[in-house]
């Protein structure tokens, strides 16, 4: 059995290639999601038709240019124009201001202020809108200090585990189990299948080694380099971008090993399906990861998806080892309070290893 | 001639009849399409709330009354304690906490203004800044509401000045986002098939010992190379047209400009990414290290591609990179098409970046091809 | 006996991977129509030295030449002219018999006639009626060796190269296999093999012998056996890669 589990090391680090794109590409990604992607609207490209040219609409401008969200363009003459510039794609946003701004305003006769946003991309649209909005608020609560501000209400807002607001909290526990699916699921069941594929397998069942050691020294080295590879995003999570770890260490662990095992009963059991390589890859690519990547929460908000998708999510294991990080890394709760998250985690596992298990027995007998 | 000929039905021969990869040819796009598609959203709806009530007056109670009126919030729980309403957040049952707290009418009327309290979560950055506009938005108009009731009870009393804003929409006037997100995804999903069959493809018949026999035949390297990358050119732009049909069948989404321009524009596309695929073949010996290798790339390609998050706000060096995406610019030009209307004339920038492309990346593949050691 | 010409000659041939020299600067020519044993063990430099033969692989150094063209500029030349049948057989598995030889026929340059003959002779002499429209998955060993071989000849090719063509096969196919590779050197083909059972090494009318690179031994197989004094090629074999007389 031991010699039987450094040969499936031997494989393992003899490929190179595979290695480093194991090892490389959590830490790439980690670094793309902290430093270049982001959901928040920065330097978009604006225009302005200012029919008023006076000193409200000046203002308004400077206000919205001095911020790093929009970046002025150039200055249109009519309405004809608008839609040709949104066309050629560049400009996201066309500020109007109506003749004589300033006057309207200071009568209170409804000074109006027009934000035509390019909504192909629906999500920018509606922030940059909120944004320019926010300015021009900004700016007329300015002008009202001068008139005693009457019955104000003030919102305190406190934002709660994530002050800087800051994206990379977000992506990395949706990173991280998106690595260990596709080492632990992926990486098993295309090893099984390769042995299938190869014909070895057959002579490692007709050896003294019983099925459950064959899948079992299988599987050993991928629950290491899984362990390794959260440890290192983890580790990046911290020092790189100062993501608290509020929770207790031994509880990260102990739930991190709970989700490697039950990605790899996954894995095991796609294999269990799956006769080649390729039908394995194709599987583990098309039917676990992108659905995965999609409904797990990881990036999209599941509240926000139509019903019959939000319970599609609860399918799927990566949803509640994501809830389960939120929680123990930035929430700092304990252990007790994930009790629903782990049962179903451990239940999912159950499930799987019973009926791969059911499989193979099929197909010896 | 004829002998691509012969090596197209080989391989149209081995595609179809692999019984496991034709349902994920066929079935898996088409359902990830429409699910993807669904669940592809930055909106941020049924916001979790949970209101503490310490006043109990009848402005407190219009004010909450207010937030459950609101199609983004779904009320989760009510109590008077604070300590209770983060116990709750702790334990994910809701994600924003409304706090009015005691003698709110009461330091409204005598001092002209009072405090209203909201924590939120703000794991998902994003979305909190937007709950926040939500919240803040529902606040004001209350605030608004009171001032003008005031206003009307008082006289005399100042009309503080404002802006009418209105905000418009244009090409997407309810923001739908599966208008945007479809075209995008459809993408990505030929792009897979592409770059992982086509690479695997031609690394299996190294694993299996195929291609030395090829090798030694008289069959020229263009040959081989054309045989091995049209099929996957035909599957891809099959792909894309019967995703085309399910947007508009299923989406209702049309293509506001020539349908004629999409696929010249996919046809270049798809030959970039084949390269890409066949690059990678030419550097992997094993179907799993060029699987692993043409994952890397795409999971690289689709982050950066302006799919899920705008180029834009992207820091320099990350632009950069972005130039050298394909998914990028075939995103950009989908939207544009499809939903903008654009014509040829708009998208001959990202064409011709594209085409510069397709014959560097084939290029080189070519050229790295052995038929001898 | 007619005269005869060398089809294929080898001149200091050598080729080095980085400090390792696989194939030591080995000289021999083959003569046509006649059947070469290319013999030696394992990782001795036979299947790399077949590899330049077949032009897949350029030499570090030497001169070959091989049915008439130059192995550095011709390559494309020899391989219309050579068939070749790997050691793992390399027909497709996910394709049927019929398809293979079409693929392959086709490749070649055959038109659909000539293709469509050849398979009804093909399928009568190896007895594949009934398995004719079947994925070449479902065949036993035996019966895939002799197809691949069949179709290396598809194209009457003037030499066919056989890189260890029995390997895990019983001794009566064996048997079977090598009275059709008698049956292509009579009709004029020259059939190049290498392999590393010894007891095969009797059917060749010469064989050379490879160790570590070079060719230590190149004649027929009764006259090595006088020179070195043993009743088998196994012997021969033995003594030659020990560099020392066996003890009888």
């Amino acid at each position: 059995m031991k010699g039987f589990i450094i040969k499936e090391f031997y494989h393992i680090f003899r490929d190179k290639r595979s290695l480093v794109i194991l090892f490389g590409m959590p830490v790439v990604q980690i670094l793309l999601f902290g430093f270049a992607i982001t959901n928040e609207i920065r330097n978009v490209d604006i225009a302005i038709l200012d029919k008023a040219h006076d000193k409200s609409s000046t203002l308004i401008t400077q206000k919205m240019l001095s911020s790093d969200h929009f970046v002025l363009q150039g200055y249109l003459e009519s309405e004809e124009e608008i839609e040709s510039i949104f066309r050629k794609g560049k400009i996201k946003a066309v500020i109007v201001f109506e003749p004589d701004l300033h006057q309207k305003l200071m009568t209170s006769n409804l000074a109006a202020i027009q934000i035509i946003a390019d909504a192909t991309e629906p999500n920018t649209a509606n922030t940059i809108s909120n944004y320019a909005t926010t300015i021009i608020r900004d700016y007329q609560n300015g002008v009202n200090r001068t008139v005693p501000a009457e019955w104000q209400i003030i919102p305190e807002v406190r934002m709660v585990y994530n002050p800087e607001l800051k994206g990379v909290f977000m992506f990395i526990p949706g990173t991280m189990t998106v690595i260990l699916m596709l080492v632990s699921a992926m990486m098993t069941s295309i090893s099984i299948a390769r042995e299938k594929e190869a014909g070895t397998m057959e002579i490692l069942l007709v050896s003294p080694l019983k099925p459950v050691q064959v899948v079992a020294g299988k599987v050993l080295p991928y629950i290491l380099l899984s362990s390794i590879n959260a440890a290192v995003i983890l580790l990046l999570g911290y020092f790189v971008f100062k993501m608290p770890m509020e929770g207790s260490l031994l509880s990260l662990s102990l739930a991190t090993l709970l989700f490697i095992i039950t990605t790899l009963s996954l894995g095991i059991f796609i294999s269990t399906i799956a006769h080649t390589q390729q039908t394995a890859m194709m599987l583990s690519l098309m039917g676990l990861m992108l659905p995965t990547i999609m409904l797990s929460g990881f990036v999209f908000p599941v509240d926000s998806m139509p019903v019959p998708l939000r319970i599609l999510s609860n399918i799927i294991p990566a949803k509640w080892f994501i809830l389960i990080l939120k929680g123990l890394l930035l929430k700092g709760v304990s252990m007790a309070y994930l009790w629903k998250e782990i049962l179903i985690l451990a239940g999912m596992t159950l499930v799987l290893i019973g009926l791969s298990v059911k499989k193979y027995a099929i197909r010896l007998t | 001639m004829k002998i691509i000929v012969h090596i197209l039905r080989k391989e149209f021969r081995q595609i179809f009849r692999n019984r496991a990869m034709l349902p994920i040819l066929f079935v898996m796009p088409v359902v990830q399409l429409l699910i993807l598609s669904f669940a592809a959203t930055f909106e941020v709806r049924n916001i979790q709330l949970h209101i503490v009530d310490s006043d109990q007056s009848s402005y407190s109670r219009e004010l909450a009354g207010k937030f459950l009126a609101s199609d983004h919030f779904k009320l989760t729980g009510v109590s008077f304690s604070d300590k209770i309403a983060r116990d709750e957040m702790q334990r994910s049952n809701t994600d924003v906490i409304l706090h009015i707290p005691g003698h709110f009418e009461r330091d409204l009327i005598k001092q002209n203004n009072a405090k209203v309290l909201l924590a939120i979560n703000a794991i998902d950055g994003a979305a909190a800044a937007v709950e926040s506009v939500y919240a803040s938005a529902i606040i004001q108009d209350f605030n608004q509401g009171i001032r003008i009731q005031r206003a009307h009870e008082s006289e005399g009393a100042v009309r503080p000045a404002a802006f009418s804003i209105t905000q418009s929409f244009w090409f997407n006037p309810e923001l739908d986002y599966k208008t945007y997100m479809v075209p995008g995804i459809l993408v990505l999903l030929v792009t897979m098939i592409a770059i992982f069959l086509a690479g695997m493809n031609i690394v299996r018949e190294k694993e299996i010992g195929t291609l030395e026999q090829i090798n030694v035949t008289p069959i020229k390297k263009y040959q081989f190379i054309i045989g091995k990358l049209l099929p996957f050119w035909l599957l891809g732009m099959f792909e894309l047209g019967f995703g085309l049909m399910i947007c508009w069948f299923v989406f209702h989404i049309g293509i506001a400009g020539s349908i004629g321009v999409i696929f010249l524009f996919a046809g270049i596309y798809l030959l970039a990414v084949l390269g890409i695929g066949f690059f990678i073949s030419n550097f992997t010996n094993t179907q799993q290290q060029a699987m692993f290798l043409s994952w890397f790339f795409m999971v690289i390609f689709i982050l950066m591609s302006g799919l899920f998050t705008p180029v834009e706000s992207m820091p320099g060096w990350a632009k950069v990179i972005t130039e050298f995406n394909p998914v990028r610019y075939f995103v950009e030009v989908m939207r544009m098409v499809m939903l903008k209307g654009a014509g040829l004339q708009e998208i001959l920038p990202q064409l011709g970046k594209l085409l510069v492309y397709a014959l560097i990346m084939n290029g080189l593949a070519v050229a790295g091809y052995r038929k001898i050691a | 006996m007619i005269p005869n010409e060398p089809i294929i000659s080898v001149e200091n041939l050598t080729k080095r991977f980085g400090s390792f020299t696989a194939v030591n600067a080995i000289s021999f020519n083959v003569m046509k129509g006649e059947i070469f044993g290319f013999l030696g063990a394992n990782g001795a430099g036979k299947t790399t030295a077949m590899k330049i033969l077949i032009g897949i692989s350029r030499p570090t150094s030497g001169k070959a030449y091989v049915a008439g063209y130059d192995i550095y500029k011709d390559t494309e030349k020899i391989k219309k002219n050579i068939g070749y049948m790997s050691q793992r057989f390399s027909l497709y598995n996910d394709l049927t018999i019929r398809e293979n030889i079409e693929f392959f026929g086709g490749i070649y340059g055959l038109s659909a006639k000539t293709i469509r003959t050849k398979s009804e002779e093909l399928v009568e002499q190896l007895g594949l009626r009934d398995t004719f429209t079947l994925p070449v998955s479902s065949l036993p060993l035996g019966w895939k060796q002799k197809l691949a071989f069949s179709i290396a000849l598809l194209h009457d090719p003037k030499i066919v190269f056989l890189d260890e063509p029995t390997g895990g096969v019983d001794p009566v196919t064996r048997r079977m296999f090598w009275s059709m590779i008698y049956e292509a050197a009579h009709r004029g083909v020259t059939i190049f093999v290498t392999t590393h059972y010894m007891d095969e090494a009797e059917y060749c009318n010469r064989v050379s012998m490879m160790v570590d690179g070079k060719i230590e031994a190149l004649d027929t197989p009764s006259l090595l056996k006088e020179k070195y004094g043993a009743r088998s090629m196994d012997d021969v074999f033995l003594m030659l890669a020990r560099k020392q007389p066996l003890t009888t």
